[in-house]
């Protein structure tokens, strides 16, 4: 594209390319991004320097942040341990109560949509001897509540189920789950990170015993999160996973990345300010692109619940569309697709399949990831790109020339053997 | 991922899309792929029946924009060449000239495939058979 202005709506102009992938990371804000700079330069100290000054104002800054991230999520500053993201926070979580509880017992409870970041750490305990239930979920994403009962045993120590799904945005009854799991004293572990600054998540009332948060989801730096460890009712114990200086209250050895906890923070902080008013502004934003592109298009699909769902997120298949050609279509746009073809493992999103919507559906998906910095403007930009292009698309497209003369494609017997 | 330039002009600008009358004699269709697998092809020749030259082409993908551009190019190959020409079109040729990477290769495969489909089906049509008492392609290709 020579020209990087496009008109978008009357005399409104978007920026191109837009993005809209805030499931996958998001745009650093400008307010955290000064709040962290100093500790890049002349705040270089080493928090656990207790000697000097340099030493006292990066510990006084990592203070301040814990507090920041304790506040929006209701828990004590003593409960706040620094990681690298919420990779190492689930690993942290799931490996330290496996290996502090084995004597209590050896069964994990997941689901089956989970981050892989959950689902390949239950996998390797698996290899240890550990047995994990895999739940299902229903239609609409969630996990039905009955499985969970009936899948806890005297075995069971642990329950991780994520809060908000990365995919489809579809938010779990935590708060039943948890509800459960403290009754039956098992400890709860959940995956926060879609969830946390975009709806209100509090430790104490969704009665979580174990949470991972991260920085880049929130408008924060990459490289940064956190796990929430309770302190009391129950005192959650871990078994750390990373051996060395004896940091965060021995459960996390490693020099703290002051710059990215101080951002972590900040991002936090502007959360707790303005979440109720942004997500009321992302939703409306979210239906807006529903609805333009519903309006205009026939048979497109919502996957996953709109009832419990995340402000920012639409995932949407195109029937008799293939989702990277549908990603090549509107490439000044910046979505992600479960198509088969947009992943190195050419499988389609196991996510979708877990909803049972079918191989095809799932390849004929994406995502929107809306956020702070989208515009009504970009909005509407986006939902004409998108119905244009699966318009054309579908005029290429041999199952849709066959769903409109009258073929059930599932009677069909294709020719190609499915191999994957 | 970075597309080629002959893929993205493929995607952008497909060459005979369409449909032919899978019901005549002249015609041979071929389906190939699976939904569920990401990509279905059809690709659809016309036949002058006294010289055997492939005198029209015409396909429709469901798949990604490799595919489209593998299915696309099989078209514009196909016309002017003999049937058992077209049948010499390998799939390393189509990997060659939109210069597809690794995890692209099969969308070539399947365009092979639905040349040599619809060059069966046509054959099919025209050898012992009536033509008139043919089932429609997409049953054929069980």
């Amino acid at each position: 594209m020579s020209t990087n202005v496009i008109p978008g709506n009357a005399n409104k102009d978007v920026k191109l390319p837009i993005y809209m992938d805030n499931h996958a990371t998001t745009r650093p804000d400008p307010r955290m991004i000064e709040e962290m700079m100093p500790y890049f330069g002349e705040k270089f100290g080493n928090a656990a320097s207790r000697n000097h000054e340099f030493g006292w104002v990066a510990e006084q800054a990592v203070e301040e942040a814990r507090e920041r991230i304790a506040k929006l999520i209701g828990a004590s500053t003593k409960e706040i341990i620094f990681t690298s993201g919420a990779t190492e926070s689930d690993n942290l979580a799931i490996k330290g109560v496996a290996e502090m509880y084995k004597e209590k017992g050896n069964h994990i409870i997941t689901q089956a949509i989970e981050h892989k970041a959950v689902l390949d750490t239950c996998k390797r305990l698996e290899k240890y001897g550990f047995r994990v239930t895999y739940l299902p979920v229903q239609k609409d994403g969630r996990i039905d509540l009955d499985d969970l009962k009936r899948a806890m045993d005297e075995k069971t120590i642990l329950v991780t189920i994520m809060a908000a799904n990365n995919e489809i945005g579809v938010l779990q009854p935590i708060r039943e789950i948890g509800a459960l799991c403290h009754e039956r004293g098992v400890l709860f572990h959940t995956d926060a990170v879609q969830q946390i600054g975009k709806v209100p998540f509090n430790v104490i009332q969704d009665n979580v015993h174990l949470a991972s948060i991260t920085g880049h989801k929130i408008y924060g730096p990459k490289g940064v999160g956190a796990l929430y460890v309770r302190r009391k009712s129950p005192r959650v114990q871990l078994v750390a996973q990373i051996d060395g200086g004896g940091h965060e209250r021995g459960m996390r050895s490693g020099t703290l990345n002051v710059p990215g906890i101080v951002g972590l923070g900040k991002a936090c902080e502007i959360a707790n300010h303005e979440m109720a008013e942004e997500s009321k502004k992302i939703a409306a934003l979210r239906d807006r692109l529903k609805d333009a592109i519903m309006g205009q298009l026939d048979e497109v699909y919502i996957n996953g619940s709109m009832e419990h769902r995340l402000p920012n997120n639409l995932n949407i298949s195109f029937a008799y569309v293939e989702g990277e050609s549908l990603l090549m279509g509107i490439n000044d746009i910046a979505v992600s697709s479960g198509s088969a073809c947009t992943s190195a493992t050419l499988e389609p999103s196991y996510v979708l399949k877990a909803l049972g919507a079918g191989d095809d559906l799932a390849h004929s998906s994406i995502r929107f990831g809306l956020g702070r910095f989208n515009t009504e403007a970009e909005v509407d930009y986006v939902a004409r790109r998108v119905v244009d292009t699966v318009k054309r698309l579908r005029e290429l497209s041999p199952l849709y020339e066959m769903a409109k003369e009258g073929i059930d494609l599932t009677k069909v017997q294709w020719a190609a053997e499915p191999t994957h | 991922m970075a597309y080629s330039d002959k893929v993205l002009d493929h995607y952008t600008n497909p060459r005979n899309v369409g449909a032919l009358d899978k019901n005549s004699a002249e015609v041979g269709t071929g389906l190939v792929g699976a939904p569920e697998c990401g990509d279905v092809m059809k690709l659809q020749i016309k036949v002058n029946p006294t010289t055997n030259i492939i005198e029209d082409a015409k396909f429709k993908t469901f798949g990604c924009g490799s595919a489209i551009a593998s299915s696309s190019l099989a078209t514009e190959w196909v016309k002017g060449k003999t049937v058992d020409e077209a049948l010499g079109i390998k799939n390393t040729d189509i990997v060659k000239e939109l210069s597809l990477p690794p995890v692209k290769i099969h969308c070539s495969v399947l365009a092979e495939d639905a040349i040599r489909a619809a060059i069966g089906d046509w054959k099919k049509k025209n050898g012992a058979t009536q033509n008139q008492a043919q089932p429609a392609p997409v049953e054929q290709r069980a």
